[in-house]
């Protein structure tokens, strides 16, 4: 590592765009701006790039497979040693392998996919891999679709090239769900692709008469060109028009407000009475607008649809990159084995860092297991021979033999996975703006109609119905219908590339008002994992525990040798006489001074302890972290603490939210104690800090709170957290939002995933929620303004299908240009340069 | 002008044909994944 850091520094820096951009050393793109390491001269977009970059620099500038030996040779990526024999399992071909003739073929995602020289990389696999015919990678998904023959080469050692080139894969778990929305896409695709082609014909129909006005037109022409727009227009109406027909007569049969009533209103009136005139050989026809309109607002629907689809993708995809193999003792050997294959009674090897497969029994060993995804408990739990142990939590300092008691849907997660099905299937949908202005709409188009339809009907009775088809015609919502998804892709797009996954399009309406935010504590407020709170004590003695504590690889002292690391190197102590007690602490000699680290009990049986040192350590234990005694050459000189440590951004956030007038409350299956600690320290109220909850009871704390907020007032529940045991209350809440680092469960439940660490970028969040609903409003504007005016004309009596035809686009057209050119989220390129100028030391 | 009677439906068939390969070419994936080849053709020896 050392190594790598002099070889990358002592190049040339990376290129810097015209525009200030810092950008990767080997592929000119834009680096995004939370890969920018300040300490080094190079920078690189992706692991891909490195990779690459460090091979050409390190051998000259020869081709990429003559280097194929030194590649084999390079120190392996992390995560490289598994052996992925799995893979060749039985059970694992079933799920997720397909015999094509000769070859089989697999998907599988890989982690670390971002440029064009990672697919340079991977696609080039078949000439590394004897026996692999072809890898072709779709690179904005990070899937790799492999075809090998079984007979000359196994997946396990193509997934084992794959992580040493530093992309890690996983089998692609969602292949049948994906399928079918694949299915869906497409056929979303041709629909638009007809309606498309009929407009424009239709169009072009009308062209022609519009002209023949003017000038004489043979009366054969005029009626052939009506009746073919006839038909077209119909076919338009019933195959890709019928979804508006479809969600307007449920919206109809369950009394909800929906935007598709106007429209199909609107859609209805034009069309069948165009059809009547056509029929009768005189009148005004409105095929043109009708079809455009069908057009215009199945184009806005797809483009929202593939956006969202597309985060949700990303969400899903990311379930891949759960441990999805266990391994099993067969017979004194342990085997890779898929998890599905686990049963009841066998033996599997959970080795330290690994995460548990199955709930079950410790056979043997005695390590320390992390429960926090499950339990919320943010202090490690000691296991031993005859402890129970949960799937989904994480072993952390020791292998463990664990006898298989239940796997799958039958363990803890797997319960608490019914229980989000749950909480989801109870969730009152939101009724969205655009729905709540449509049902105004429509009232206000009949009101207006019927005005139209009696005013005329008294003057001229011959054209009443004429003029009331206009009216209708022109004030359907079209700048409404179709700028409202524009705006939400465009929005869900920019938030997906910031590393924000919005999943739904109600979550931005829900966001854009202060509300009620629940949050989770540990993972979500605290980092998850142990580490320095405290130091009381001379900064003199710091190195030497660094240095007794280097030694050991229990996790309190891995944690704590590397919160105290000293930025100068601390190799002039010199350890030795080791002797390290398990779960009660560690004995060294530095450097002819005898030192003594651990629990008070430990150091007081080896050293003599202050009064001072012992009352602060009871008063730390009492708050929930574990006080670490530190005793030199006989007496207590120093007391540490390791406890969960609140993310440095969380005092920010949670201040700016209150002051936003956000009403926050902590709940968290931890300690009362412990959660009053972090609590306080962030500004809550001892009432608002919610401890000891069960996943059960937080899913009754937000169902409960959900119904004390009133509907009409736009006050949302929100609730923000990353474990299984959230899982359930963010499925429930208006809004789930899971952090970076979350469970499956989590992921699967929650309507945004934030991947970048910690809530801050809740408040980012939020602010693209809150313009991007401004946004909304101001199209709703532009919307009414056109459709008052038009409406105007068509009770006047002066609206006839031209003029119709030019109104419509010109109103959607502007409501377009609004959405397009309004803010949101702010575009990547943007923050980059704002990172790229706060980061002096990315900059030549 | 009565040619036009011939010309137009002529049209509209092409119109047909055209969104016929097109509903062809998506339904055989054509554009599942637009945005990879473009990058892949960069590479293409």
């Amino acid at each position: 590592m050392a190594a790598e850091a002099t070889l990358l520094s002592s190049s040339a820096p990376s290129p810097v765009s015209r525009r200030g951009l810092v950008l990767c050393k080997h592929c000119n793109l834009v680096v995004p701006p939370g890969l920018i390491d300040a300490t080094r001269e190079a920078q690189f977009c992706c692991h891909g790039c490195e990779t690459a970059y460090s091979i050409i620099h390190t051998c000259g500038l020869e081709r990429y497979y003559e280097l194929r030996q030194q590649l084999d040779d390079r120190a392996p990526a992390p995560g490289t040693d598994r052996t992925y024999n799995d893979f060749d399992d039985d059970t694992f071909r079933r799920l997720h392998t397909r015999q094509i003739g000769p070859l089989t073929r697999c998907e599988l995602f890989l982690h670390g996919v971002h440029c064009s020289a990672c697919l340079w990389l991977i696609e080039r696999l078949p000439r590394m891999v004897k026996g692999l015919v072809e890898a072709r990678l779709d690179l904005r998904r990070g899937i790799v679709d492999l075809a090998w023959d079984d007979g000359v080469v196994k997946l396990s050692h193509i997934a084992r090239t794959l992580a040493s080139i530093g992309y890690p894969p996983q089998p692609a778990r969602d292949r049948k769900s994906r399928s079918h929305r694949v299915a869906e896409d497409r056929r979303q695709l041709v629909r638009l692709a007809a309606a498309g082609a009929i407009a424009a014909n239709v169009m072009l129909f009308a062209l022609a008469l519009y002209a023949g006005i003017f000038d004489a037109m043979e009366p054969a022409h005029r009626t052939m060109f009506r009746w073919l727009s006839m038909v077209l227009t119909v076919l338009s109406l019933v195959w890709p028009g019928a979804v508006f027909f479809k969600s307007s007569w449920a919206a109809i049969r369950t009394r909800t407000p929906h935007i598709d009533v106007p429209i199909a209103l609107a859609l209805f009136a034009g069309g069948a009475w165009s059809v009547f005139t056509t029929i009768k050989g005189s009148g005004e026809i409105y095929f043109d607008t009708v079809s455009v309109l069908v057009f215009a607002l199945l184009a806005g629907r797809f483009f929202q649809s593939r956006q969202q689809r597309a985060s949700a993708d990303d969400v899903e995809l990311l379930f891949s990159l759960t441990p999805s193999s266990a391994r099993r003792v067969e017979g004194g050997v342990t085997r890779d084995v898929p998890i599905e294959s686990l049963q009841t009674g066998d033996l599997v090897q959970v080795l330290a860092g690994d995460s548990l497969p199955c709930d079950g029994e410790v056979d043997s060993g005695d390590s320390l297991v992390d429960e926090s995804l499950l339990s919320g408990e943010s202090r490690p739990v000691r296991v031993t021979h005859g402890d129970r142990v949960a799937a989904g939590t994480l072993n952390i300092s020791a292998e463990l033999f664990v006898r298989v008691q239940t796997v799958g849907e039958e363990t803890r997660v797997g319960q608490l996975m019914r229980l989000v099905a749950d909480g989801a299937r109870r969730k009152a949908p939101i009724v969205r703006f655009a729905d709540v202005v449509g049902s105004w709409f429509t009232l206000g188009m009949l009101a207006l109609a019927a005005i139209t339809l009696g005013i005329w009907l008294w003057l001229d009775p011959a054209h009443a119905v004429d003029h009331a088809v206009a009216l209708l015609v022109v004030t359907c919502p079209c700048a409404l219908g179709l700028a409202t998804p524009i705006v939400i892709t465009i929005a869900t797009g920019r938030a997906a590339r910031r590393g924000m996954l919005i999943k739904g399009g109600d979550v931005i309406q829900s966001l854009s008002k202060p509300g009620v935010m629940i949050l989770d504590k540990t993972g979500t407020l605290t980092s998850g994992g142990l580490s320095l709170v405290a130091w009381h004590g001379e900064d003199s003695i710091r190195p030497l525990v660094q240095a007794v504590e280097a030694t050991s690889n229990h996790p309190i002292a891995k944690a704590l040798a590397r919160d105290l690391a000293a930025p100068v190197a601390s190799n002039i102590y010199r350890v030795h006489d080791a002797n390290q007690i398990l779960g009660r602490g560690i004995e060294a000699t530095v450097n002819d001074r005898r030192v003594v680290i651990g629990s008070l009990s430990f150091v007081s049986t080896l050293a003599r302890v202050t009064l001072e040192h012992a009352d602060l350590a009871r008063r730390w234990a009492a708050e929930g972290i574990t006080p670490i005694l530190v005793a030199v050459d006989g007496i207590s000189a120093a007391l540490a603490a390791m406890g969960d440590g609140i993310r440095p951004e969380a005092r920010a956030t949670l201040d700016e939210l209150r002051r936003r007038g956000w009403q926050l409350r902590i709940a968290s299956g931890d300690h009362q104690d412990v959660v009053t600690r972090v609590g306080s320290a962030l500004g809550f109220t001892l009432e608002d800090c919610l401890g000891g909850l069960s996943p059960e009871a937080k899913l009754t704390l937000v169902e409960r709170t959900k119904a004390t907020l009133d509907p009409r007032s736009g006050r949302r529940l929100v609730m923000v957290g990353d474990g299984v045991n959230d899982a359930a209350a963010l499925a429930a809440a208006d809004v789930g939002i899971a952090v970076h680092g979350g469970a499956e469960a989590s992921l699967a439940a929650c309507d945004v995933y934030l991947s970048r660490p910690g809530i801050g970028s809740i408040l980012e969040l939020l602010d693209g929620c809150g313009r991007s609903m401004n946004v909304i409003r101001r199209n709703l504007w532009v919307s009414l303004f056109y459709n008052t005016t038009a409406a105007g004309i068509a009770v006047a009596g002066l609206l006839n299908p031209l003029i119709a035809a030019i109104v419509m686009p010109i109103s959607s057209l502007s409501a377009l240009a609004v959405s397009l050119k309004s803010r949101t989220f702010p575009d990547l390129r943007e923050s980059a340069r704002l990172s790229a100028s706060r980061q002096p030391g990315s900059r030549p | 002008m009565s040619v036009l009677f011939i010309v137009v439906p002529l049209a509209v068939l092409l119109a047909a044909g055209g969104v016929l390969a097109f509903a062809w070419a998506a339904r055989s994936g054509q554009f599942d994944d637009v945005d990879t080849p473009a990058e892949r053709m960069l590479h293409d020896e």
